[in-house]
């Protein structure tokens, strides 16, 4: 009987990409299998964008040469969405395995926790990009500002959100899948804690003083003091750069243990027999 | 080539206090069809899920095809699979869809002309590219049975593979599981409800009760030493030998 006959394997490795490949095409194709979603990615950027720009031209009538700086507060909204976005995109990717009640047939194959921590930061980075790019377009006809001019400190900025966001998210899911459903909505709102001592909107001098240095340990605020020095003064400060990637390193580290110690507990504990809708 | 495909010693599995499985040690022989029998809450789940890794035993120890499980749980995953209906697949993705990325997952090199093998097989031709949420449950569990057998594993462990289906498509999977076995050598472990798929099916029987094994032999054996007609009677006798046994010294 042709069916029954042995199959060829890849050679096992410790990190196998046809691993995390299977698992970015399942959240592809999960992403595929509904348009609503793919727009509901767009939609919020979009409005967030379209709001900030309307009352940054009707700021630009104040005389602060802050507030002047052409797109401050449109490009603090697209960069704070890609931070949101990608720490949502992991979560969110997450969830769906506890929805479909998927994680045992998942991890009865041969598939490592790491690999599927790599899939979803991989498929957060693509709804990111989805969520973030028509935003980022609209703006230039909208507002005649891109903020693609920023240039390579752009890559910058988003790479260090990306990984922030990334790590915020890995974390989160690890609570999720410690202590169960009942803990979904620290999915979305997670990352609102970290939102008004990031200096998203405002410097980080504006916060109380006791307040900064917890604002200076988020990788975040460099982002955003260093986004503010390229648009204000047209300087990249490559110092605040260094503590944001150093930072990020922690903070990535710190996300990762936490969602493979939790893992560990969770064969530990049965957690990953009990998730269900 | 080790002809044990399964050795469990002194296997337990606590939950915060909670005595799930209790020190069970049994061997499964290489190429043979066993069954894990016993009532709601007698720790077959429990004992299924330490085999495949997804529990950590509390203490004991675990050799599946000749590989110490703890230590190389994957390397020893990629030779096994498992099916069960109480565990979904993606609804959202197409049938087609969740073989592609389970074949991924078990690093199956073409997959294209494996899935195609399945779907001859197995019949899944006509519901292939629909969403899995969308099936029926007879259609389902040949989806299940595709995404276990997509590795053509040497050991397949399955938690009621027939459970609600009609006869018709119930027989029909033991039906394929049978020629599975007989034409790849491949072991199974199967836990069941069902004392007459059981019956047919598997050369030895592991009785549990409260998360112990409390018999094994053959099925035949089984009805012969408990002086029973039938592997439903001594399920039954098993079942509710304590209670008969603590009615019995309440009334004295």
């Amino acid at each position: 009987m042709s069916e029954f006959h042995p199959i060829e394997q890849h050679p096992d490795r410790p990190l196998a990409f046809h691993r995390i490949g299977a698992m970015g095409l399942r959240y592809l194709f999960l992403l595929r299998s509904s348009w609503t979603r793919i727009i509901e990615l767009a939609y919020w950027p979009l409005m967030q964008m379209i709001l900030w720009g309307f009352m940054t031209k009707f700021l630009l009538t104040a005389d602060s040469p802050v507030i002047k700086a052409a797109g401050l507060l449109i490009a603090a909204v697209l960069l704070w969405d890609v931070m949101f976005r990608s720490n949502i995109g992991v979560a969110v990717s997450f969830l769906e395995e506890m929805w479909s009640r998927n994680l045992a047939q998942l991890f009865a194959s041969p598939l490592r926790p790491y690999e599927w921590a790599i899939s979803l930061l991989f498929i957060s980075l693509v709804r990111t990009i989805i969520g973030i790019i028509p935003a980022a377009l609209l703006a230039i006809p909208l507002y005649s500002y891109s903020i693609f001019d920023m240039g390579l400190p752009l890559i910058a900025f988003f790479i260090n959100l990306m990984i922030f966001g990334g790590a915020v998210g890995l974390a989160v899911s690890a609570l999720v899948l410690r202590f169960g459903m009942g803990a979904e909505s620290l999915a979305w709102v997670g990352i609102f804690l970290v939102a008004p001592i990031s200096g998203i909107y405002y410097p980080i001098s504006i916060l109380p003083d006791w307040l900064q240095p917890i604002a200076w340990a988020l990788p975040s605020s460099h982002v955003f003091e260093g986004m503010r020095a390229v648009l204000i003064d047209g300087q990249f400060q490559t110092g605040l750069f260094i503590d944001a990637v150093l930072l990020n390193i922690v903070y990535l580290a710190a996300g990762v243990t936490i969602f493979l110690y939790v893992f560990r507990l969770a064969r530990i504990k049965g957690l990953l027999l009990q998730m269900g809708e | 080539m080790s002809t044990i495909a399964i050795s469990a010693e002194k296997l337990s599995k606590n939950f915060d206090g909670v005595v799930a499985v209790n020190e069970i040690s049994f061997e499964v022989t290489a190429g043979t069809i066993t069954a894990l029998l016993g009532g709601n809450g007698a720790g077959k789940t429990t004992t299924i899920a330490m085999l495949l890794g997804l529990l950590l035993p509390s203490s004991g120890r675990i050799e599946i095809l000749g590989e110490d499980m703890v230590q190389n749980r994957h390397r020893v995953l990629r030779r096994m699979n498992f099916g069960s209906p109480y565990v979904d697949l993606p609804k959202r993705l197409t049938v087609r869809e969740n073989l592609r990325v389970f074949a991924g997952l078990y690093g199956l090199r073409g997959v294209h002309a494996r899935i195609e093998e399945l779907v001859d097989a197995l019949a899944l031709g006509e519901f292939i590219d629909r969403p899995t949420g969308q099936l029926s449950s007879g259609q389902r569990t040949r989806v299940a049975l595709a995404k276990a057998l997509i590795n053509v594993p040497s050991l397949l462990l399955l938690d009621e593979p027939t459970a609600s289906l009609d006869p018709d498509t119930g027989d029909w999977v033991r039906s394929y599981l049978e020629e599975y076995a007989c034409e790849t050598g491949a072991t199974i472990l199967l836990a069941s409800h069902n004392m007459n798929e059981v019956d047919r099916l598997c050369s030895d029987v592991l009785m549990m009760k409260q998360g112990q094994i409390v018999d094994q032999g053959t099925p035949k054996g089984l009805v012969e030493k408990y002086g029973q007609e039938s592997l439903e009677q001594v399920f039954l006798d098993i079942a509710r030998r304590d209670e008969n046994n603590q009615q019995e010294a309440a009334a004295q």
